[in-house]
């Protein structure tokens, strides 16, 4: 009886405790922005120098690291990078996954076409790097195009594994119903069972965009040279003009940030559905 | 006619499967072929190159520095994993009981996992190097008041650090989703026998939740092996080549170096050694899985 009282009851200690848990989480934002916010000449060697609020709350820094990064423009490289690898994963591999789940039961090619892909997830970017440079330089596709082709290979494993297992939650009974209303394959498949994936196809946009947006190494090594930059690379690459700017370098970092942020806090729900759907599955 | 139905279908599903398959052979089996070709080789990344057989391989195991890198990764991997796995279940099992504001809470514990590793590394880089020591120089300790980062003996810790500090966001959520399907009737039972604290959870939360632990176990393991972002901004490698990834390594030395054909080698192995780790642990949890 006594326990029955005691599990009713908001446990207010854990949450105090959990909420000041939060400050790991909060304190490097934190520092982030009132560095991002402060002329150098506040800059003093002490905690409460580095950590106080800035004097004014001026937008200066802001300014300069947009103009010293290109900020506009690697911004928009990574929107479309991730937008097309995005939108090219859910045709592609919804696709692939439709075929080999629908067949992996009964065609041993079948099963063996998805062994064959899902391994891939275990081959490690750093063996494909140096013979991917020299490839897609060949090839022309040392540029997003490029990046983009290889996203949507590396994603393939673990989308295909997804969507796959999805399908077998899919009755077979829907498709012949259209069947035998005289749809081919084709149009069945993206008059009825696309739609009927929507669940999964969230879940793979939600992971893909994640791995895409955050990454650096695939566009670092592939279009380095090819002029054009993404938000996390163009970091990368103005270390050295930051210099001992750190104010300048921690408003960028703050700009390389928001807009990820912002887009958690508007679809965070979906966010962490998705998450968790493709790490269970 | 049934018959010419089926084949229909037949050849729509080889059409889709035949071009996808072959754009994946082409930018990930075809480089990793060309991967293990070059390994025999001691190509520089340009210019001519020979053949030399199994030299590459050779010179690896008897490479410091590779040896290095490959006792660093592994230290990282273990303790990073360790840390995140306790740490994140600690904080699931908080933000699962009766506690206000809980969704917020969740959603805010969350977000390390969104944001990109190479900013949080520069961001984790700069508290290292000014704002700890100047707490360590506060507090009076020796050890914290110059930066960790350039401590070849302390720099690996400060790496450990950061790689959990985005990983807990990632496992909590999914040690959360593994709490939520423990029935509330496997705790009644329990209470009725008496089983309290940690004797609940050694007995009764965790072995129903083993398949997410495992799940958090192949990430981490995964993620950790293959890190990079983090050592570029943090340490570059440094100091003293203690914080050395493979990763780093073969991008470092392979692209910039000269050592084409060596690193090549090196990603051959490292490709290997993951292979098997995942094999292994996919058989253990299969193992577990047959429990539920």
């Amino acid at each position: 009886m006594k326990k029955n009282i005691g599990k009713e009851r908001v446990n207010w200690p854990l949450t105090i405790l959990l909420i000041l848990g939060l400050i790991t989480v909060a304190f490097p934002l934190y520092m982030t922005i009132m560095i991002a916010f402060k002329q150098p000449s506040e800059m003093t060697n002490s905690i409460a120098g580095i950590l106080s609020l800035p004097k004014s709350w001026s937008l200066n820094n802001f300014k300069e690291a947009m103009e010293v990064t290109d900020f506009w423009h690697s911004l928009g490289n990574s929107i479309l990078i991730t937008m097309i690898t995005v939108i090219l994963s859910i045709l592609i591999h919804s696709l692939l996954g439709y075929a080999i789940g629908r067949n992996k039961a009964h065609s041993k090619f079948y099963k063996g076409i998805y062994f064959y892909v899902v391994s891939g997830m275990f081959v490690p970017f750093a063996i494909l790097m140096m013979p991917l440079v020299k490839q897609t330089a060949q090839m022309g596709l040392a540029n997003m195009a490029g990046v983009i082709i290889l996203y949507v290979v590396f994603y393939m494993p673990m989308n295909v594994l997804l969507y796959s297992g999805y399908l077998t939650n899919i009755p077979m009974a829907l498709e012949e119903a259209a069947c035998v209303d005289g749809a081919t394959t084709w149009t069945t498949y993206w008059k009825v069972i696309f739609p009927i994936m929507k669940p999964m196809h969230a879940t793979v946009a939600v992971l893909t965009a994640l791995g895409t947006w955050n990454d650096v190494m695939t566009p670092l090594v592939i279009m380095s040279g090819s002029g054009n930059t993404t938000l996390p690379l163009a970091q990368l690459n103005f270390q050295t003009q930051f210099g001992t700017n750190y104010n300048l370098a921690f408003a960028s970092y703050l700009l390389a940030l928001l807009p990820i942020l912002i887009f958690y806090l508007i679809c965070q729900k979906q966010i962490l559905n998705g998450v968790v759907n493709g790490a269970v599955k | 006619m049934k018959k010419k139905k089926m084949n229909g279908r037949e050849r729509t599903f080889l059409l889709i499967t035949i071009p996808i398959v072959a754009l994946f052979f082409c930018f990930n089996t075809l480089p990793l072929i060309k991967g293990v070709i070059y390994s025999f080789t001691n190509f520089r990344g340009y210019g001519s190159f020979d053949w030399v057989g199994l030299r590459n391989y050779k010179d690896l195991f008897t490479d410091i520095r590779v040896g290095n890198s490959y006792l660093f990764t592994f230290k990282l991997a273990i303790a990073a994993t360790i840390l995140t796995n306790v740490v994140s279940l600690l904080l699931a099992l908080g933000l699962n009981s009766k506690i206000k504001f809980k969704s917020t809470l969740r959603g805010a514990y969350f977000i390390p996992n969104v944001l990109g590793a190479l900013v949080v590394g520069y961001i984790f880089n700069y508290f290292f190097t000014y704002i700890l020591p100047a707490f360590g120089e506060m507090i009076g300790s020796s050890t914290f008041s110059s930066s960790m980062l350039s401590n070849t003996k302390l720099a690996w810790i400060a790496v450990v650090i950061v790689c959990a500090w985005q990983s807990i966001a990632m496992n909590t959520i999914i040690y959360i989703s593994g709490l939520q399907t423990v029935p509330e009737d496997v705790y009644e039972a329990g209470a009725i026998d008496g089983a309290t604290g940690f004797r609940k959870f050694q007995h009764l939360t965790f072995p129903l939740i083993i398949p997410f632990f495992s799940i958090n176990m192949v990430l981490c393991v995964k993620n950790f092996l293959m890190v990079f972002d983090q050592i570029m901004a943090l340490t570059k490698g440094g100091p003293a080549q203690s914080t050395e990834s493979i990763s780093y390594l073969i991008y470092n030395n392979g692209m910039g170096g000269g050592q084409f054909g060596f690193q090549s080698a090196n990603a051959v192995i490292f490709f290997i050694v993951i292979v098997v780790l995942s094999a292994f642990q996919m058989t253990i949890t299969g193992k577990k899985e047959e429990q539920l």
